[in-house]
């Protein structure tokens, strides 16, 4: 990638945390911890790999992202927005009754949403069934989900890791938001997920291990992934939850559901260039 | 007599043979649910997804974003309950276009015992939005509905049984979505029957013909949603009705039977099923006496229902 690509990206990396923020602070609720560390990682995916517009969201050979920690879908909506699947307009609505963008992903409220995650576990399933579907149908598409490390605490994501492996899913790439924190604390403190990489190869998936803030990395990975056959991929990205906003980062409240108020909201505005939204 | 399980396994090869948009999940039980007949008929539409119904659920949501109907198959008990919430949130919620089949429904299940024995799942999948809930009473009805169900855009549970059961009906049954059907006239008393009950109903009826008592039967092979009309037809030309299920007696056929009378036209009502406890092991036919499943038992509830009419 060159300079002036990865400039781009972090520009449009910029955009989506004031989205994310300037949403949430709308909003009042909502989880602005791990829609912040998956910034990167959505960015790239939105403006350099999937073939998703609203030109061709109804296309069947689409290529599928499913955001399956549906609970970060403000940074889903903030890059749909982006793409033109609908106004920004509507993010002042965000959780609040008739609006179309709910507090977690309704592919039937909101264009571009492809699956109603939010029940951890769900969406990696639905993705694995998105890239059976694909071979079944000789379809060139592929499916990219998007997974939280907390997620993998649930049964069903390692029933999907067998069965994966078992149908070769190799039009599949699964890219985990390792964060380190999930709802109420570190996953240490929850329920130790290490060692992450060595479950993932003895389940019969090809792993690599990012930075997931760093766009080059993702780049690389990406295109490390279209080459496997005959097993599907995964990708380890390190991030850090909140990121971007200083009080955030590395913090478990900000998981969500809530919202910065009072000096937290003037210094998060600040700190993604949106002082005009300071009363 | 076959059972239902062969006959969904026999529609099944049926419908292959003329149309290609639908495939058959299996979690490791196709030899209970009738289709290990299609899996040796049409290996290529069968997808095998291992003792993993959850995933086995969501997955097939994401399956049929590509056109095809995954026709998801296991046992009751686990397609209600192990798997439930990926039944609401990745098919019923998003409406995709998936259907859910079980087998091994209440005490015709048998010797497996109380752990495999779905008495709950009617009330389960009733109360979910944009579920259809349909449950023929003979193999006929069964081959007939299966590709109305198909036709369907939408996501319809579809429970098929263990058992042998005699033929009710004959290959020009007319299954209706959304329809129950009299199969057979009457006037001091309804009784409103499901699955393996409606056999059980219409020999309850000939028990009470030679009482003099006078029984229209009604096979309401669709629960949801529930045939309304015919409900409150029977309410109003028979005064009095039983409902009958192999199923707990707390919201199934009884109790969406009991909502629509109390909202529209309250009659004497009595539910048979089973009375909200786990039965145990043993022969279907023993347990349904244990248990007052039986012809005698209906009889003897409209008996007692028909002495309450106003």
């Amino acid at each position: 990638m060159n300079s002036k690509e990865e400039l781009k990206l972090t520009e449009f990396a910029a955009q989506l945390r004031k989205h994310i923020i300037t949403m949430n602070c709308h909003a009042g609720s909502g989880h602005p911890g791990g829609s912040l560390s998956s910034v990167e990682i959505v960015a790239y995916l939105f403006t350099k790999e999937i073939n998703f517009s609203p030109k061709n969201s109804r296309d069947i050979n689409r290529d599928r992202f499913i955001l399956s920690k549906g609970h970060s879908c403000l940074v889903l909506y903030a890059a749909l927005a982006e793409k033109g699947f609908f106004d920004v307009e509507e993010f002042k609505k965000l959780r609040h009754v008739d609006g179309m963008l709910q507090g977690h992903p309704d592919r039937l409220k909101t264009p571009g949403v492809e699956f109603n995650s939010g029940s951890l576990g769900q969406g990696f399933s639905f993705a694995l069934g998105c890239a059976l579907g694909a071979k079944r149908k000789n379809l060139s598409y592929r499916t990219y989900a998007l997974l939280g490390d907390g997620e993998l605490n649930e049964g069903q994501i390692w029933e999907g890791m067998m069965f994966g492996a078992h149908h070769k899913l190799d039009n599949l790439l699964a890219i985990v938001d390792y964060n380190k924190l999930q709802s109420d604390d570190l996953n240490t403190n929850i329920t130790a997920l290490e060692p992450l990489m060595d479950k993932f190869k003895s389940f019969g998936w090809y792993a690599m291990e990012i930075d997931g803030h760093d766009f080059n990395k993702i780049d690389n990975a990406l295109d490390r992934a279209k080459k496997i056959k005959g097993k599907p991929s995964i990708i380890l990205a390190h991030t850090i939850k909140g990121k971007g906003i200083s009080f955030m980062e590395n913090v478990p409240k900000w998981h969500g559901s809530l919202a910065p108020q009072g000096v937290e909201k003037e210094c998060a505005l600040r700190e993604v260039k949106c002082e005009d939204l300071i009363l | 007599m076959i059972t239902m399980r062969d006959a969904f396994g026999e529609a099944l090869i049926d419908l292959a043979k003329i149309r290609d948009d639908f495939v058959v999940l299996d979690a490791d039980v196709a030899g209970g649910t009738g289709t290990n007949v299609f899996r040796d008929a049409f290996p290529d539409r069968f997808i095998q997804c291992g003792i993993a119904e959850q995933n086995m659920m969501s997955m097939a949501a994401g399956l049929s974003t590509t056109g095809i109907i995954p026709i998801v198959t296991c046992y009751g008990v686990f397609a209600s309950m192990r798997a439930i919430e990926q039944a609401r949130n990745s098919i019923a919620y998003p409406n995709f276009n998936v259907k859910i089949v079980a087998s091994h429904l209440g005490l015709d299940v048998g010797p497996d015992g109380p752990s495999h024995q779905a008495i709950e799942d009617i009330s389960i999948y009733r109360a979910i939005p944009n579920f259809k809930v349909v449950s023929p009473a003979d193999p006929f009805e069964l081959k007939n509905a299966l590709p109305v169900v198909l036709d369907h855009e939408g996501p319809v549970y579809f429970r098929t049984g263990r058992s042998p059961i005699p033929d009710i009906f004959d290959k020009n049954i007319n299954f209706k979505l959304g329809k129950g059907l009299i199969v057979r006239e009457g006037s001091d008393v309804t009784i409103v029957a499901v699955g393996v009950m409606v056999h059980r109903a219409l020999e309850a009826a000939n028990l009470l013909e030679k009482e003099n008592i006078s029984c229209r039967i009604v096979n309401m092979s669709t629960l949801k949603p529930i045939d309304i009309d015919i409900i409150v037809d029977s309410a109003k030309t028979t005064g009095a009705i039983v409902t009958t299920e192999d199923h707990n007696i707390n919201g199934g056929l009884g109790g969406a039977v009991a909502e629509t009378i109390v909202e529209h036209m309250p009659v004497p009502m009595v539910r048979v099923g089973i009375k909200d406890i786990f039965a145990e092991s043993g022969e279907p036919e023993d347990l349904s006496k244990k248990y007052r499943l039986m012809p005698e038992d209906i009889a003897l509830a409209a008996k007692d229902v028909i002495k309450r009419k106003i």
